[in-house]
């Protein structure tokens, strides 16, 4: 008995261990990236530092963590429930004036009010703490998420996309014009609100081991990538979680066929409407981020369609519904956008003698472009392939099945499931099912309202 | 006899009234009412100011159908939002510029300016067919079979590579650029009358030339079968992908000669010109009922005259809600009447 424990421990902490190789790889990931920036790298002598500082700076792993946040968001909505959302800028765009109006001393602001802030108290404007603000944020984005998902409940694809769409450039336009919405300054138009708040450390800051507050400064930055990662990570269980749980499965149902998911007993308005708020919640935490650690500042020119479209190519290039596959996606586009384009382009002029540093990031929207036509052509499932997503995008659509001979791809897909087919499991299935409910092998008792 | 009229009885049922969809319908007419009446209302209030916005709305509404049809074709033969469309406009406007102001000198447009305009013309139109049918051999037409998402994705790649070719310095770079062309002739409320007169001698011949094409001609008819059924109309010997290609150079020609008058009435060239208009147009598009020729002239026509009025008119919020005022209207038509003015509506098949 006891040999016998003593011979399960180590395996099944094995098999612990292997269950979750994806956190514990995450975890390390960003431990190792905290340790390297802030204890190994200043050690090093320079030969040794400036190549790592010049491809992947400080500021770039921020950028790229907050993307990701931005991704798995969008993943939610675009990955989980297949409706595609080419607004999500709006999102962004109101966490991040969240953040200016709660966080910052913005134009014309006679409400001096100080909630766990790590600014003096006497200074003054709206200042509350971090954390508070990205609940804050979220919670209204979703409820914004909610107001745009409710009358695109109806539509389908392409329209659907298309109305996104709108209400992602009204909702710039709308802070855009916010300097006179009915001869108020809302939020003080095309300058925007600028000097955002730094994050506070608290009891850290205080014992002298971190910054006290995170600005734009070397110090600063490093100690942001644990704050982005912790948000990363939430966002990445939370992904997981709901992804395994009801909710999860009925979006997968929804987005692989929403006629049967409602036929067997999906509410499509409810578990629609949840994935464009909790995919809304990420986009409004996205947003603080961005504008109390990424820019300081937020101004509508930040907000435009390209950024829509570059979240979702994230999305796509990872891994649709995969959410390791969109956060590498994230990463690799992100940094592509803000360092790695120019780097390449140092790096090929050291090689070739080519003046390309300058201008290889001015092709940043070419190469986007091409990338995304390319992996369209050639591998539509992504990097990193949800399995179920990949299946998807390989088979033809249903109505193109049906005029291929449905009965054809049917008996295919049949023989498949067949060979695949596993009878013991299947029976124990069966048996379960039949012990669970007895009323199933009994014959239906006549209904007096059947006509 | 008898259970002749109890079988009737039997199967006689209370017809049941569903609520819902008449109350969409009623409110989709009262939101074209109540957008008609506001028009009125501009009119009354200040009649010469209306007489402006309705000339610049004209102008303008017929870009919007040259536009509009391109998506509206493609959208009625493959099912795709051709993302890329407005940005292949956005192009030609480059093309045009290069073409009459580089190539030929145009500056101070004259009767003798005719010459270089059809010059323009036909190099734009050559032009937008030549991309749009190579965009569709070699991107679209190996999705065709795909989920729709992969097909919609690439339009947006090439409409991000499209912006990104003219962003560059040597075409166009990332500021506005303004050319020297200038125009005369007589100006009533604001609008250049020549520059209406020019855009309704080239747009009108182009739309009923499309219309020609579409009901009229042996081609046309093959456009309408596949768009109807791709497998019926192979069956029956049309050759799909030559039909397929047709329909988008006929999309890519007119969004070539919209590139021309658009660029002689605004005389600049940006490279983000194309997803603002384009946005326009496809909502144009979806206004008039996506896949129908008139409704997208109808549906081009209303955008301008409505953006118009609202920049114009008495009671408008003026130019910076523009874009809002278009997407409002069209999220309120997608939800109470997702088919246009128009269009059928469409049940799904199960």
């Amino acid at each position: 008995m006891s040999t016998t424990a003593t011979q399960a421990q180590p395996s099944r902490l094995r098999a612990t261990l292997y269950r979750q190789r994806w956190p514990i790889g995450y975890v390390t990931v960003i431990l190792f990236l905290f340790v390297l920036y802030e204890f190994i790298l200043p050690s090093l002598v320079k030969g040794v530092t400036a190549p790592i500082t010049a491809w992947l700076p400080v500021a770039t792993i921020n950028e790229c963590l907050m993307w990701a946040i931005m991704a798995l968001g969008l993943n939610v909505v675009v990955g989980y429930a297949g409706l595609l959302d080419l607004g999500y800028v709006a999102f962004w765009a109101l966490g991040g004036y969240t953040a200016g109006w709660l966080m910052a001393y913005p134009f014309n602001w006679t409400l001096n009010f100080h909630l766990l802030s790590p600014v003096p108290a006497r200074a003054p404007g709206t200042h509350i703490n971090f954390w508070l603000v990205c609940i804050i944020a979220g919670t209204l984005c979703a409820v914004l998420g909610i107001i745009i998902g409710a009358p695109t409940l109806r539509l389908r694809g392409d329209y659907l996309a298309l109305v996104t769409l709108g209400f992602g450039e009204v909702i710039t336009q709308f802070f855009r014009n916010s300097n006179d919405i009915a001869g108020r300054n809302v939020a003080n138009g095309d300058p925007g609100i600028s000097s955002i708040d730094p994050i506070g450390t608290g009891p850290l800051g205080a014992a002298g081991i971190a910054p006290k507050l995170l600005s734009n400064s070397a110090a600063g930055n490093v100690w942001k990538i644990l704050v982005l990662g912790l948000l990363v990570g939430l966002c990445i269980f939370i992904s997981l979680r709901i992804r395994e749980g009801r909710l999860g499965r009925a979006w997968l149902a929804i987005r692989e066929d929403e006629l049967a998911a409602n036929m067997m007993g999906v509410p499509l308005v409810r578990t629609k409407l949840l994935a464009y708020a909790v995919g809304a919640f990420f986009g409004g935490v996205g947003g603080v981020a961005n504008a109390s650690m990424i820019t300081t500042a937020v101004s509508p020119s930040g907000f435009d369609f390209g950024k829509s479209v570059l979240v979702l190519l994230m999305v796509v290039l990872g891994g649709m519904g995969n959410v390791w596959g969109v956060t590498v996606g994230a990463f690799l586009l992100a940094w592509l956008n803000s360092n790695g384009l120019k780097q390449i382009g140092v790096q090929l002029d050291s090689w070739f003698g080519t003046s390309l540093a300058g201008s290889l990031p001015r092709y940043n929207y070419l190469i986007l472009g091409l990338l995304l036509v390319l992996m369209m052509l050639f591998r539509r499932e992504g990097l990193i392939p949800e399995q179920r997503t990949a299946a998807l995008m390989h088979t033809a659509s249903r109505t193109e099945a049906e005029s291929l001979g449905a009965d054809s791809v049917e008996a295919a897909s049949e023989t498949e499931a067949f060979a695949h087919s596993d009878a013991k499991a299947d029976a124990l299935i069966a048996a379960s099912a039949a012990a669970v409910s007895p009323v199933l092998n009994e014959p239906e008792p006549e209904r007096e309202d059947v006509r | 006899m008898a259970t002749a009229t109890l079988a009737a009885v039997g199967t006689e049922r209370k017809p049941k009234v569903r609520i819902g969809p008449l109350v969409t319908k009623v409110l989709g007419y009262g939101v074209i009412a109540l957008v008609l009446l506001w028009v009125v209302a501009n009119l009354v209030a200040n009649p010469d100011r209306f007489l402006g916005s309705v000339l610049v709305g004209l102008q303008n509404g017929m870009l919007y159908a040259l536009v509009a049809l391109g998506y509206t074709m493609v959208y009625g033969i493959i099912e795709l939002i051709n993302f890329a469309h407005g940005d292949l406009f956005m192009l030609s406007t480059i093309v045009a510029a290069a073409v009459m102001v580089t190539g030929l000198g145009v500056g101070a447009l004259s009767a003798a300016s005719i010459l270089p305009l059809i010059v323009a013309l036909i190099v734009c139109m050559a032009f937008g067919a030549l991309v749009n049918v190579s965009s569709e051999r070699f991107a679209y037409r190996k999705l065709r079979s795909a989920p729709k998402l992969a097909p919609l994705m690439t339009a947006v790649g090439l409409s991000f590579v499209f912006r990104g070719i003219a962003q560059q310095d040597y075409i166009n770079g990332s500021a506005q650029k303004n050319w020297a062309v200038t125009w005369g002739g007589p100006i009533v409320e604001g609008v250049f009358i020549y520059k209406l007169l020019m855009v309704l001698v080239v747009t009108a011949p182009l739309l009923f030339l499309m219309s020609y094409i579409v009901s009229r001609t042996k081609m046309g008819k093959a456009m309408r079968a596949v768009a109807q059924d791709q497998d019926g109309a192979r069956l029956m010997g049309i050759n799909v992908n030559g039909t397929i290609s047709f329909t988008f150079a006929l999309g890519g020609a007119l969004a070539g000669a919209a590139g021309v008058l658009y660029f002689l009435c605004q005389t600049q060239t940006y490279y983000d010109t194309g997803t603002q208009l384009g946005l326009i147009a496809f909502t144009s598009a979806v206004l008039g009922g996506i896949g129908n020729l008139t409704g997208a002239v109808v549906g081009g026509l209303a955008i301008g005259m409505i953006q118009a009025i609202n920049e114009g008119g008495a009671y408008g919020l003026g130019s910076t809600w523009s874009q809002s005022v278009v997407f409002i209207i069209l999220i309120i038509l997608m939800v109470f009447k997702p088919e246009g003015l128009f269009g059928r509506p469409t049940t799904e098949k199960v």
